[in-house]
């Protein structure tokens, strides 16, 4: 049996009619990154011999009753900002080198609880900071369908794992688009959810007011049962939302575009978007129309404004959020130091990258005395409007549709040397955070070089529902998309 | 035209971030920083007088614990990852007065 | 030589008296080794978050309630950033822009009279943990026991003029404070904390000095001293035509003088902004009248009740409520016995004359209230002297015994027992010949003389009025015979 090519939802079906094995579905997960790890490197570290354990117990759980949820038996990669009690959690950071959390971030209880297998951390850029995963200090991650190209990020580790079929499913983390870019630039499926929908207790905070957990995977069937795994209300997070239509899975059985309606924001295709991207994405649209959707263009007159407030709000999150991390309670202290400033100092300067420094600096400044109102306070006004477009919008709208990036995946080594042109590449994605709104890539088409592009589909606060639904429908009118092995440039 | 980002602020920056930059990463920082704040310049043309700032998108219920130990001695866990502790307590560079 | 006024705004920790700390569910019990009462959210440990305490918002509320204050309906919570290493996320979470309550006021009363002092506002934070300086090593240790604590910082205006103005605020928080439940306020523990912003200018000057701020006032000696040190200090400066300069000083009660907390590493820009990880509250007006309504009898409430209720005297009232805890003892005392003006003299006379002579804090003061009760009506019913009594409490007050049985087993109880009385009577007047002639020769004066004799013999256990009726008629039967 072919396992490799099943999805999640498959495996576990198997699984649980006693067909195939939880350990073969394990062990085919690292047979897998025992060949292609050494070129990817998705991962952080790996718990093989846990995982093997694990596998035994589920087994049993699978049999006695324990375990009866649609992805009983699933191994999952979690990204590395996630705590997991006794394991290495660095945020791929050097700050964070020897940190072993006493606890559980409340996703993996709830993966644990669904009889899911945790196999490994996944690469990602420093405390998710970048959008190509190079950032990390342990290393890059290449792009499965391209090793020569990023795999995108921040959760680059998560949604190359995925491509390469060295995970069947992964948690990432988006603030800023950084689920839904890799996912794009990967030719997976990625969701961030709305925000306080996922509990972020045990997430290493970026920036807080965004932050969301959320699944990858191979298809929207996936990510659906994923999310509805991790989601729920959980009173260690005061964010944490109490929903009643967690359902998720549901909303995927009626796949039919029949009367929805998409909004496209005009200024999205205009100058900055790659023409072969756009072209992959206007045939989307088509498909859509086909399929009996309404498509319609209207005008967002914030966009050029997203990105500066998203930038400024994150950065200022970030300088205190990153605080902590002063060499007294865990992690890194620098080996020798005059006094305590001095080994805060040579700590921090020391363990963190130069992205994380860069917008420690400016989250620092524009918090500072005398800047706080003309940046900080003006980038939350900015998102008041950003917010009020949106649901102006969605008045009219069902889902938006955007690109997921303005281009596929680049080069490694290309986008750290000018910071401020890398920003710019989260354009489609930012105002789905600063606004706390559901977003889903998912693979639409490819490049002329085979590198996979994704379109993106935002719902109103709320809105899985209705962009699981669009996703799936558009997925089953796509058709089968290839894998890297299959379609892409190189294996 | 935005703020000119000089030594001074950079330093200032530094001593609220508890970071120390050699020469070179200091000129670096300076200019980066200064591409960003003339790009994020671009929210001045933008009219948000009589705007609320945002901070919280949810928010209207309040969340409140009930005041209820849950919580037992965690010494030994808490302090597992300290660099350097000494007699249940993490060691710091002495702190004056 | 020029008249100075010192101008002094207050700025007052206090930390609550919950159960756990306001943002995790670690008990805020004093003492405990270190760190034992932390979690990753009080030693801010990465993913970890906050989760309010509804009991601090509601006993903020209720501190500002009984100030007087404006409550902010929809208040939020600010990360006030800082490195330090007992502030494990190195940012507290604190109030700036909506704090919960704020202008409000209390009335203070002094040897000048009474007046008003203006709060500016009270808000929640955090506590900070205790950093230990090492004996045997140059260096520092952090216990985050006390990280989390809830605290209400009240801020006041710069309205007090003086050190016993100073005083008479902090005690009348401190009792407000006790009274209301919400804290104990004790300055040993660090349960009350004083910041004191000082300022001096010229007698009839409409603007303000440059002020500077005191910390580490942990007795109401050492505020009264750090205030006339700095007021001096300051006044020195302005006459020798130097500026007294914006700082925060360190007052050192031992040397008795303050010296500059200054660094270059102190920024002092603390980056308020709104915390992302908690949302905003909302305080309800139902929510405000509740605890209106619940909200307990306050010291001048209780004075006046103590006046008209107990016909008791201003000065005995206002003695009485001084401590909640002891108004509290006394009520109950006052209630079981039914006689609060008999309550009251035993706790203005006994209870208090104890305490200080035993040295005790008034707050430690415990025994049962029915057994002061108890011993009230037994000197009421003539079952004890009030001698024997007062010796019976002081073992109430030490070690609560239960006085009816202690006066049984113990033969203080009063015996109306005529045989024993005579049989004393007789066997005195046996002994003094001389002087029971010249009682029977009706020398009135001598009268004493067998009473004092017979109460001594009998050690308390007849009534005065007892043995004279009994000498009475003796001398009456011997007279007629």
């Amino acid at each position: 049996m072919e396992l490799q090519t099943m999805t999640a939802l498959e495996l576990s079906k198997k699984i649980r009619q006693r067909q195939v094995k939880v350990a073969d579905g394990v062990k085919e997960v690292f047979d897998q990154i025992e060949k292609k790890e050494g070129k990817v490197h998705a991962y952080l570290d790996l718990y093989k011999k846990d995982a093997l354990a694990r596998a035994k117990e589920v087994e049993k759980g699978i049999m006695d009753g324990t375990y009866t949820g649609p992805l009983a038996g699933v191994p999952i990669a979690v990204k590395d900002n996630i705590c997991i009690k006794g394991k290495k959690t660095t945020c791929a950071s050097r700050i964070l080198e020897n940190f072993v959390p006493q606890y559980n971030a409340e996703v993996i209880d709830r993966l644990e609880k669904a009889g899911m297998i945790v196999i490994g951390k996944t690469n990602m850029d420093e405390f998710a900071m970048g959008s190509t995963t190079e950032t990390s200090a342990y290393g890059v991650t290449r792009n499965p369908w391209d090793l020569e190209r990023v795999p995108g990020g921040s959760s680059g580790g998560s949604c190359a794992a995925v491509a390469a079929g060295e995970t069947f499913l992964a948690l990432g983390s988006d603030t800023g688009g950084s689920i839904r870019q890799p996912s794009s630039f990967c030719g997976v499926t990625g969701i961030k959810p709305t925000y306080g929908t996922v509990s972020r207790y045990g997430l290493v905070a970026y920036a807080s007011s965004l932050d969301q957990i959320g699944p990858v995977g191979k298809d929207v069937a996936d990510c659906a049962a994923l999310l509805e795994v991790i989601a729920g209300h959980d009173p260690k997070d005061s964010t944490s939302l109490d929903r009643k239509d967690l359902d998720f899975s549901k909303s995927i059985e009626e796949k039919k575009l029949l009367g929805m309606k998409f909004g496209v924001p005009k200024e999205f295709l205009a100058k900055g978007l790659d023409p072969e991207v756009k072209d992959a994405f206007m045939n989307t649209l088509k498909t859509l129309t086909e399929q009996g959707a309404i498509v319609e263009f209207f005008s967002v007159a914030t966009m050029e404004y997203m990105i500066p407030a998203y930038y400024i709000i994150a950065s200022a999150e970030a300088s205190s959020n990153l605080e902590r991390f002063d060499g007294v309670k865990y992690g890194y202290r620098a080996a020798e130091y005059e006094g305590l400033h001095d080994m805060y100092k040579k700590t921090r300067t020391e363990a963190f990258g130069e992205e994380v420094k860069r917008r420690i600096m400016l989250g620092s400044f524009v918090l500072s005395s005398g800047y706080y109102d003309a940046y900080y306070l003006k980038a939350l006004r900015t998102k008041a409007l950003i917010k009020q477009e949106f649901d102006r919008a969605f008045a009219k709208y069902d889902v938006i549709l955007a690109p997921a990036a303005p281009y596929t995946a680049p080069k490694i080594g290309e986008s750290l040397k000018d910071p401020l042109a890398m920003y710019l590449g989260d354009i489609y994605t930012v105002a789905v955070n600063l606004c706390g709104l559901p977003g889903i890539t998912v693979p639409c088409g490819q490049d002329k070089a085979g590198m996979p592009i994704g379109i993106q589909m935002i719902g109103d606060c709320f809105g899985e529902h209705k962009i699981l639904r669009a996703a799936a429908a558009y997925e089953a009118a796509r058709g089968a998309f290839p894998t890297p092995e299959r379609g892409g440039a190189e294996a | 035209m935005a703020k000119i980002i000089d030594d001074e602020t950079i330093e200032n920056v530094c001593i609220l971030a508890k970071l120390s930059l050699d020469d070179e990463a200091k000129e670096k920082a300076k200019q980066d920083m200064q591409k960003m704040l003339d790009y994020v310049e671009k929210l001045d043309e933008l009219d948000t007088d009589g705007v609320e700032p945002l901070s919280h998108i949810f928010g209207d219920e309040n969340v409140f614990r009930e005041d209820v130990v849950t919580n037992g001695d965690n010494k030994e866990a808490m302090l597992a990852n300290a660099p350097k502790a000494k007699e249940g307590q993490y060691q710091v560079p002495k702190t004056i007065g | 030589m020029k008249q100075y006024e010192t101008v002094i705004g207050l700025e007052v920790h206090v930390e609550l008296a919950t159960k756990t700390k306001i943002f995790c569910g670690c008990s805020t019990e004093f003492g405990g080794a270190p760190n034992t009462h932390t979690c990753p959210v009080c030693t801010g440990m990465p993913g970890s978050l906050p989760v309010l305490n509804k009991k601090v918002v509601e006993f903020a509320l209720k501190a500002g309630i009984a100030a007087n204050c404006q409550i902010n309906q929809y208040c939020k919570f600010d990360r006030k950033n800082y490195f330090y290493p007992d502030n494990p996320q190195n940012y507290q979470i604190s109030q700036l822009y909506l704090p919960i309550c704020h202008d409000g006021w209390v009335e203070i009363e002094t040897s000048a009279g009474k007046k008003k002092i203006r709060i500016h506002e009270m808000h929640m934070e955090e506590d900070a943990g205790k950093l230990i300086h090492d004996e045997w090593e140059d260096c520092s240790l952090v216990d985050y026991n006390r990280s989390g604590v809830p605290l209400i910082e009240i801020v006041s205006e710069p309205d007090m003029r003086s050190s016993e103005e100073v005083i008479a605020y902090l005690e009348k928080l401190r009792c407000m404070m006790q009274y209301l439940g919400v804290s104990d306020c004790k300055l040993q523990e660090g349960s009350m904390r004083a910041d004191v912003n000082l300022s001096v200018r010229e007698v009839g000057s409409e603007t303000f000095g440059t002020r500077t701020e005191m910390k580490n006032l942990n007795s109401f000696k050492a505020i009264a001293r750090a205030i006339e040190g700095e007021r001096e200090r300051q006044i020195e400066l302005i006459e020798e035509g130097r500026a007294v300069v914006q700082e925060t000083r360190r007052w050192d009660d031992n040397k008795e003088s303050s010296h500059a907390m200054r660094s270059k590493e102190d920024a002092k820009d603390y980056r308020y902004f709104p915390d992302p990880d908690l949302p905003p509250i909302h305080i309800s007006d139902a929510w405000i009248e509740e605890l209106r309504k619940s909200q307990p009898e306050l010291r001048e409430e209780k004075q006046l009740r103590y006046q008209e209720e107990f016909e008791l005297p201003a000065y005995d009232a206002g003695i009485l409520t001084e401590s909640r805890h002891l108004s509290m003892l006394f009520e109950e005392v006052a209630n079981l016995c039914g006689s609060p003006k008999k309550a009251a003299n035993w706790f203005m006379g006994e209870v208090l004359r104890l305490t200080k002579d035993k040295g005790l804090d008034v707050e430690k003061v415990s025994f049962t209230p029915k057994h002061l009760a108890d011993l009230i009506q037994m000197v009421e019913k003539k079952e004890v002297s009030a001698q024997n009594a007062k010796k019976v409490f002081e073992k109430v007050f030490d070690e609560d015994i239960e006085p009816v049985s202690y006066i049984e087993e113990h033969g203080l109880k009063i015996v109306e027992d005529t045989g024993l009385l005579n049989d004393t009577l007789q066997k005195i007047m046996d002994e003094n010949p001389g002087p029971l002639a010249e009682l029977l020769g009706g020398k009135e004066k001598v009268f004493g003389f067998f009473v004092g004799k017979m109460m001594r013999e009998l050690k308390g256990k007849a009534s005065p009025d007892a043995v004279r009726e009994a000498l009475v008629k003796e001398v009456e039967k011997r007279k007629n015979q």
